[in-house]
């Protein structure tokens, strides 16, 4: 064992698995707060419609607003069963 | 101007209310006329940590709603000279906090000569909470350094930047973070997080770092804000804290363990 491992051993990983989860939680809720509200309805909306032809999972849609300068851009993503 | 300050955090149990009593008390040590508003309706606990309690004859709904005025609601406090505090009331009505009514009171206090009036936030993002923060010109976000904490902490700068009055204004809060119930000696040996990581993910300015000390505990069971406590650690760094609200540079204490302190006192026993 070397002598950093020794380190490494001692000291626990919590602070630093704590950190890690929560950066990722974080983001994600921030570019959930910036989409406009009506954006989660459109999602669930657009589902019911795609679920009339084919059995998609919840997770298979993805709807996003991206704002460049004065237009923004409405993207939909499905994922389709092989 | 009176200034609206909040105190907030999402999760419950972090340290409003210590926090609210330790500062309110810091501000008016320090000569400014201060109040002090417990929004936390139903429970009511203000009182209790500024030892106020058996003096509470009309709350913060009586005034709303008219059943008492403004002078007739506030208490004075028995230790300092320029503070107030309007309890809570214990009604269930969780309602009964309205925008306007809040409005209303806060004016009043303004136009009395208060300088600082301290919300004292209810835990949740419901009404009550966000009653406390609507009208806000300065945030103090409390935090532990703990994930869920953290994590509800960022849903509130969330809300601060999107509802409250000034953001719907187009201005913005002046947002605070304090870090309450660190602990250096579990921060070291990598167990929590750093006061560094939690200012790194919520990106916002530190106010303090407020030490996990059993000098809380006491605070609150003799009814003293834990800022009188002039020996204790949590005292101390909450009257950093107040100083920094007043526009002094101060250092941040008590971020590393007290190693000295952990020897003196071996060397004691052994002696
Ligand atoms: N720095 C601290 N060290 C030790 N205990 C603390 C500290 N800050 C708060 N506490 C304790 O944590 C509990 C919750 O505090 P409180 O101020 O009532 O939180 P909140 O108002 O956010 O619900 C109380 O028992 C209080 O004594
Ligand atoms: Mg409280």
């Amino acid at each position: 064992m070397s002598f950093l491992d020794y380190f490494s051993h001692n000291k626990s990983q919590a602070a630093s698995i704590a950190k890690e989860r929560l950066q990722i939680i974080v983001a994600h809720e921030r570019s959930r707060r910036d989409q406009p509200e009506y954006l989660e309805a459109l999602q669930k909306d657009i589902m019911a419609v795609v679920r009339k032809y084919v059995d998609i999972d919840t997770d298979s849609i993805e709807v996003q607003l991206e704002r460049n300068g004065d237009y923004a851009v409405l993207e939909l993503n499905v994922m389709l069963p092989d | 101007m009176a200034k609206v300050i909040v105190m907030t955090s999402g999760k419950g149990g972090v340290g409003k209310t210590t926090s609210s009593a330790a500062i309110s008390s810091g501000l008016a040590l320090s000569g400014h006329k201060t109040a002090v508003i417990d929004f936390d309706i139903g429970l009511r606990n203000l009182d209790l940590v500024m030892n106020c309690e058996r003096r509470v004859v009309y709350d913060f709904v009586n005034v709303i709603n008219g059943e008492a005025t403004l002078r007739q609601a506030l208490i004075k406090d028995k230790r300092c000279e320029n503070l107030y505090i309007l309890p809570a009331s214990q009604t269930r009505d969780k309602d009964a906090l309205t925008k306007d009514g809040v409005e209303r009171v806060l004016k009043e206090l303004a136009a009395d000569g208060f300088e600082y009036i301290i919300c004292d936030s209810p835990a949740g993002i419901e009404h009550g909470a966000f009653m406390a923060l609507y009208f806000a010109d300065e945030a103090i976000v409390v935090a532990n350094p703990e994930v869920s904490s953290v994590r509800d902490s960022d849903r509130i700068l969330g809300i601060l930047q999107s509802k409250s009055k000034k953001a719907e204004q187009g201005e913005r809060v002046k947002e605070h973070l304090l870090l309450t119930r660190y602990n250096p000696e579990r921060v070291e040996k990598g167990e929590m997080l750093a006061v560094g990581d939690v200012e790194e993910i919520l990106a916002t300015k530190l106010l303090g770092v407020i030490p996990e000390c059993s000098s809380v505990l006491k605070a609150s069971n003799q009814g003293v804000p834990v800022i009188h406590d002039e020996e204790s650690r949590a005292g101390q760094a909450y009257s950093d804290a107040v100083k920094r609200m007043l526009g002094e540079e101060v250092d941040h204490r008590f971020l590393t363990p007290d190693h000295k302190g952990l020897f003196q006192r071996l060397f004691r026993r052994s002696a």
